[in-house]
């Protein structure tokens, strides 16, 4: 009986510790609380792909997360809640908020542009300066656009020579 | 033909009337007063037969299926040059599917066959009667420990199950196809969600583990008590698991993907 409790014991232990491994190794479970972390928002145009649980960076190096993402019901934009580590306390209140893209086809995350007021943000601030996300698909059908008009011109200018 | 319909109309009214037994009979055992220091011996032996004995296919299993997990997407991801993401691809199909599904079947195989048998004897050399003849419930003594133990061990065994396939990924994957360790873990630790993966992971395995184990101990409880009547009576309860698990997982994972 008691080798049996021992071998259960061992068991259950064994398990909890493969749900530690889990949490911790394979999901990286975000450290970032109440406590150590302070909230942010900033309302953008279009945030693209953000999803929660993305990066927020400062000249690359990750300082938070994308807790939350709601619609603002009046103004029609997208309002992304961050959390951002305690230790990173000292950023200025006009700095930059713009999603952009890791690689051509990677995932959006939010880069933040410091600016250069004394005020830092604090826990419930709003990031007033942003930039929407840049969709590939919107640039890609610009391009196309301004080609054409391109050719046209051009078609136009040869019609005009031909005419004089 | 009118016959045919006749086995129809029977065939489903017994099927419909075994459904509702099974019904009865987990609520019988489930409904009674807790006698927590008398059953706690019952319930240690039983996580000691169901769940540490279940312990080396599942951790065998796990690695094997981790390894070729990850060969197997290595193959393709590369054509992509996106061999990077391969501790993704591991973490998330062994995470979300294929720890809690594949370690429910080993279970079924494994415990399941093993409860059913062994309370299919029970009953065919009359303990479970004679149990009862000197006021010694069965449903408390001998089914409900059993089934307990089977809820509690299959989520245990499934994380482990988990842990070691991503294992086995990493091993083939960093040590052998030569992905770069820092992205693998990177990557992996950028998809896998604890809530929204690992916590549904669980939740369907204790989901599995219940059907699982109330099939078994059915099974073993109606066996008709013959020498043949064992061997049907396990056959069925791994063939119900197993169509159980793989069904509830499609609804589980529609309903987790927030598919309606």
């Amino acid at each position: 009986m008691k080798t049996i409790e021992i071998f259960v014991g061992l068991f259950i232990i064994a398990a909890v510790a493969a749900m530690f491994v889990l949490a911790f190794k394979v999901s990286g479970m975000s450290p970032l609380t109440e406590h150590n972390s302070y909230q942010i928002t900033a309302a953008f145009d279009n945030i693209g792909d953000l999803k929660p649980r993305a990066a927020v960076t400062i000249a690359g190096v990750k300082i938070g997360q994308v807790t939350g993402i709601t619609l603002n019901d009046k103004s029609y934009r997208a309002v992304v809640t961050m959390r951002i580590d305690k230790q990173e306390n000292n950023i200025p209140v006009d700095s930059e908020a713009s999603i952009v893209t890791a690689g051509l086809l990677g995932a959006n995350y939010i880069k933040l542009t410091p600016g250069f007021e004394n005020q830092f943000l604090q826990n419930g601030d709003a990031i007033e300066d942003t930039h929407p996300a840049i969709l590939l698909e919107e640039m890609i059908g610009q391009l196309m656009f301004s080609m054409k008009n391109d050719k046209a011109e051009t078609e136009a200018e040869t019609d005009n020579v031909a005419v004089q | 033909m009118l016959k045919s319909i006749q086995q129809l109309g029977s065939t489903t009214i017994n099927r419909v009337n075994e459904v509702g037994q099974a019904g009865v009979f987990i609520l019988k055992t489930l409904i009674r007063i807790p006698r927590p220091i008398r059953s706690f011996p019952l319930l240690m032996q039983e996580l000691y037969s169901v769940g540490v004995l279940s312990l080396p296919i599942i951790i065998v299993s796990a690695l094997f299926i981790g390894m070729v997990v990850s060969l197997q997407g290595y193959n393709v991801l590369s054509k992509f040059s996106a061999s990077e993401e391969l501790g993704q691809l591991v973490a998330l199909s062994v995470v979300r599917e294929l720890g809690p599904v594949v370690s429910a079947l080993l279970f079924a195989g494994r415990a399941g066959s093993a409860l059913t048998a062994e309370i299919g004897l029970m009953k065919t050399t009359e303990q479970l009667a004679s149990m009862e003849m000197m006021g010694v419930d069965p449903l408390w003594k001998i089914i409900s420990p059993r089934f307990w133990a089977g809820i509690i061990s299959m989520p245990l065994l499934s994380m482990i199950f988990c842990a070691v396939a991503i294992f086995g990924g990493y091993m083939v994957g960093v040590h052998w196809l030569g992905v770069d360790n820092g992205a693998f873990w990177n990557n992996m630790q950028n998809s896998v969600d604890f809530r929204l993966d690992i916590v549904n992971g669980v939740i369907k395995s204790v989901v599995f583990g219940c059907l699982v184990t109330w099939i078994a101990v059915f099974q073993g409880f109606a066996t008709v008590p013959t020498a043949e009547g064992i061997g049907l009576a396990t056959t069925r309860s791994v063939v119900y698991a197993s169509l159980a698990v793989l069904g509830f997982d499609f609804v589980l994972t529609a309903l987790m993907m927030g598919g309606w």
